[in-house]
């Protein structure tokens, strides 16, 4: 059989389910996304453990910044580990404020679910970590996490 | 108004270009990131003008663990490696040689935690993960043992049972400052 020769130009390929693509992959961004709420102040490497548990609900979680400043802060603040609750940096004292407000902004029976999670640098020191850890405990905010990565390599 | 011909259609060519837009927008802002952790409970503070408990508990079902502020070890008095923590701890749990030494039954163990106020908090985690993961790998083999099943896949009644029998236990104690941080 004698192959025909086309002689029409071969029709462009249609472009017109390209939008539906890229919904599809916006909707699955959106879903996922978590908007950075805070700009983050200070520097944190979080420690690395084995025994780590995901946390639920991130809506009940308050998050507790600890490390050294980055560098645009360090000429106002220095180098020493400090905390940052939200936006601004904070002393020990402020963390009771701090937790009451997390509080009021829940319906009052999640309440008792609502855990802290201590963001620490693992450079920073244990005497400001225990600040906070008293200062929580004097508002009853007693469930926390330590919030650390993965590690890979388990000691025997 | 009617029109002769049909209404023209919307040109959608420029959708694509609206909805990469927006990807672009979340692409950039988003952070997959699963928070993680070593979850702990606090105990309460304790109240005011609360007369002191006076519960003796003897000494040889209490593993000290202290950190001080150069990082190191020490262990029931002993300087040890945090490599080795979690082996040394689920001996002092289990105790299967009945060491006069170390706890009666590992629910009278209690594990008391002290460290510096200069102790690193990467070894602070790193200390509390051993003794998590000592408590952990007791259950895990107790529900192999007694149930011929992984821990997680015991029902809650089970789960309670082993968690009741391996009672994890971990006291801390006000920090000391020695080095002065």
């Amino acid at each position: 059989m004698k192959l025909q020769k086309k002689k029409k130009p071969s029709p462009a390929i249609s472009t017109s389910s390209l939008p539906d693509i890229v919904f599809m992959l916006l909707f699955f961004f959106m879903v996922t996304t978590v908007l950075r709420e805070t700009d983050l102040k200070v520097k944190v490497v979080v420690p690395q453990a084995t025994e780590i548990q995901k946390l639920e609900k991130k809506s009940l979680v308050s998050y507790i910044y600890i490390g050294s400043p980055t560098e645009s802060y360090r000429g106002k603040f220095g180098t020493a580990p400090r905390i940052q609750l939200n936006d601004a940096f904070a002393s020990p004292n402020q963390v009771v404020e701090f937790i009451e407000k997390e509080r009021a902004a829940r319906a009052e029976a999640e309440v008792p679910l609502m855990t802290t999670s201590i963001k620490a640098d693992k450079e920073a020191k244990m005497g400001i970590v225990t600040d906070v850890k008293q200062e929580l405990r004097k508002c009853n905010a007693l469930k926390l996490n330590y919030s650390s990565s993965k590690r890979a390599e388990v000691y025997n | 108004m009617r029109r002769g011909r049909g209404t023209p259609e919307v040109n959608a060519g420029s959708m694509a270009d609206i909805a990469f837009l927006l990807l672009i927008f979340f692409l950039v802002t988003t952070t997959i990131d699963t928070d993680k952790g070593i979850a702990i409970r606090l105990p309460p503070m304790p109240e005011e003008n609360q007369p002191e408990n006076d519960i003796r508990i003897k000494e040889r079902n209490v593993l000290k663990v202290l950190v001080n502020a150069n990082d190191q070890l020490l262990v029931n008095g002993e300087l040890l490696s945090v490599k080795d923590l979690k082996r040394r701890t689920k001996e002092f749990i289990d105790n299967p040689r009945k060491d006069p030494n170390l706890s009666e039954s590992p629910t009278k163990a209690i594990i008391s935690l002290k460290n510096d106020r200069g102790t690193s908090y990467n070894i602070y985690i790193t200390v509390h993960n051993e003794l998590k993961a000592a408590y952990n790998e007791l259950r895990e083999a107790k529900a192999m043992g007694d149930f011929g099943k992984s821990f997680d896949k015991l029902n809650e009644s089970q789960q309670n049972e082993i968690k009741d029998y391996y009672r994890q236990v971990i006291s801390e104690a006000e920090p000391e400052n020695v080095a002065g941080a």
